[in-house]
């Protein structure tokens, strides 16, 4: 986009600086207008789940405004502060576990040419950057000056770093089979009909889905596993001092990265922008040199993705309004004792299986335009795939009898 | 009107951050402030190296300072202060001793880098092409890549991977990992029923 820019402004300072502005502002949309949509949504799904209506007089029928009435009731809250607390730090915590939920974003693609920030290491990055939300709460638990607040970011402490354990072996497996760690070439790889997507490349990344999103579901703090502010015991636990938009803005932060590990895992094991047909590639969309077509691919793409990030919070808020909040000590068995070792055995099983059949079981699955071999060794970014083959895959044969005869 | 280098400008900025964060750690003296400023300064030195194309490098220093030893860093605090916002008191000689030793270190740095003759004029250089992790993490698993680019047979049989000192590393760690467990373990009574009785 700041090419584009550029043949327009004048000043190339100005073209880039508005080409950053508008992919920060959009993201921002996203995140904020996500937490809108999905606030009055789990309004609604939970009071599905408890037989009840959910909101549903504010703006017509379906209580659709309901979020923004809440919003102004926050506004107009009294922004209250402790007496005994370190004010920089109570006042600063919401906006770092905001900017940690936010800049996830940057890495994650929304559609094949829509990112960003392209990175080669992205999966990487979005797990280091979402583990920084704790940090916040930390902050937010210590500043605040009381007890309930302290205990809430002690568990909560506990509990994170715990999770990224099994947590990052999950991530691992995806990325093996995939042979990189950049998210859109991961995503490319599964193009094609639903078969090519990775959980069900083998038994092992199916199973491992689950562990992911179990963890996914612990490291991003929603029940069963929010001991951090367990109504119950804790009064609200890590924000019980903080009230309006500063407490709004820790909500803000929880589903931002609610919506981000689900589009991690959507990338990782569903595909990513790729549906379970691809109609796009049919329609010749995709493939068509003609920017309108390529645009609209993009944004069926990113429809697709949207869906499987939100039919991921709603699975989120299923499990949250069905399952009892754990104790602090099954929540570390069912890391330690249940999680981490099934995400290992899985890693080992993906590694044998990727091994033993490498063009897949039954049906040869033709993962995208990333050719075999090639992938390892591509100088990145990709140069584009319709190109003649570059000399990569000689290279990469050779290497891999080197490295063959290396490890002998 | 002048082209901006936006390299420049941007190392600039995370590096003034870095800077400026890195003496509040020093002069602050409320601890939890302090790991605060320590989390600003190594997030904006791993800006830098998202700068300098390395991102890996730059998601490992996100992943394992900011992330990892911040929260054991704040673990321990809250776990040793015995009140609320404890601050520390730095006597004088603390004062001279610290900025002694650091002063010294400073010079030493500053004069080491300024001798580097390739970092001293970054911005004239072509940029070259980005550095992946590929490299890295095949030498990891006993595949040197760049070995294909060296010429010299000898030197080439040397590039052998890093899978042998990535394993000791790993097993070191397991072995400390087990000694920590065995060490902090409850100890068990010699005659534990019997006392009861």
């Amino acid at each position: 986009m700041a090419e584009f820019l550029r043949n327009y402004i004048s000043p190339d300072w100005l073209a880039y600086a508005i080409a950053a502005f508008i992919q920060a502002f959009l993201l921002v949309n996203l995140v904020a207008v996500g937490a809108l949509v999905f606030i009055w949504l789990e309004r609604k799904v939970s009071g599905r789940i408890q037989d009840r209506l959910g909101p549903t007089r504010v703006g017509g029928k379906f209580g659709w405004l309901q979020t923004l009435a809440d919003g102004i009731k926050l506004v107009t809250k009294e922004d209250l502060m402790p007496a005994g607390a370190d004010g920089m730090l109570f006042k600063l915590a919401p906006y770092v576990s905001f900017c940690a939920s936010y800049a996830a974003y940057l890495a994650l693609p929304l559609a094949n040419d829509w990112v960003s920030a392209r990175l080669n290491v992205a999966v990487f990055f979005i797990i280091a950057v979402l583990g920084l939300e704790v940090f916040g709460v930390i902050l937010a638990g210590y500043a605040s000056a009381s007890k309930w607040s302290l205990f809430g970011a002690m568990r909560e402490a506990a509990q994170v770093v715990s999770y990224e354990v099994p947590l990052g072996m999950c991530v691992v497996v995806p990325v093996l089979i995939a042979g990189t760690m950049d998210l859109v070439t991961i995503g490319q790889m599964q193009s094609g009909l639903f078969i090519n997507w990775f959980v069900f490349h083998d038994p092992f990344t199916f199973i491992t889905f689950w562990v992911y999103f179990t963890c996914a579901t612990a490291s991003v703090n929603r029940a069963p596993f929010d001991l951090a502010e367990a109504e119950s015991e804790l009064v609200a636990g890590f924000h019980t001092e903080y009230s309006g938009l500063r407490w709004s803005i820790f909500f803000m932060a929880e589903y931002g990265s609610m919506f981000a590990v689900s589009g991690l895992a959507a990338i990782l094991f569903f595909g990513g922008w790729n549906g379970p047909f691809p109609i796009t590639h049919w329609l010749g969309l995709a493939d068509s040199s003609n920017p309108l077509a390529h645009y609209v691919a993009n944004f069926l793409g990113m429809v697709n993705m949207m869906g499987k990030c939100i039919f991921g919070v709603t699975f989120m808020m299923w499990v949250r309004w069905t399952l009892p909040r754990l104790r602090i000590d099954q929540v570390m068995t069912t890391c330690l004792k249940y999680c981490t070792p099934i995400a290992a055995v899985a890693f080992l099983g993906a590694v044998l299986w990727t091994y033993a059949f490498p063009g897949g079981l039954l049906i040869p699955t033709n993962y995208g335009p990333v050719r075999e071999g090639q992938m390892l060794l591509e100088p990145y970014p990709p140069t584009a795939y319709n190109e003649a083959p570059p000399s990569g895959i000689a290279q990469a044969s050779t290497t891999h009898e080197r490295g063959e005869r290396g490890t002998d | 009107m002048e082209p901006i280098n936006w390299h420049s400008v941007f190392f600039m900025l995370f590096s003034l951050v870095a800077c400026g964060f890195s003496l509040a750690v020093v002069l602050t003296s409320n601890i939890v402030r302090m790991a605060f400023y320590l989390v600003i300064a190594l997030a904006a030195t791993s800006g830098l190296f998202f700068l300098a194309g390395a991102d890996f490098v730059g998601a490992m220093q996100i992943m394992i300072y900011v992330g990892g030893t911040l929260v054991l860093l704040i673990f321990g605090v809250m776990l040793t202060a015995k009140g609320p916002f404890i601050n520390m008191k730095t006597a004088a000689g603390e004062w001279i001793l610290a900025t002694i030793v650091g002063g010294s270190l400073f010079v030493v740095l500053l004069s080491a880098a300024t001798n580097v003759p390739s970092w001293q004029a970054l911005d004239e250089r072509p940029a070259e092409a980005q550095v992946t992790a590929t490299r890295l993490g095949m030498a990891l698993m006993g595949a040197r890549v760049d070995a294909l680019e060296e010429a010299d047979p000898v030197t080439r049989r040397g590039l052998s991977g890093y899978l042998l000192p990535f394993e000791i590393v790993s097993v070191h760690l397991l072995v400390v990992l087990i000694g920590a467990a065995y060490l902090a373990r409850p100890k068990k009574r010699a005659r534990g029923s019997a006392d009861s009785l």
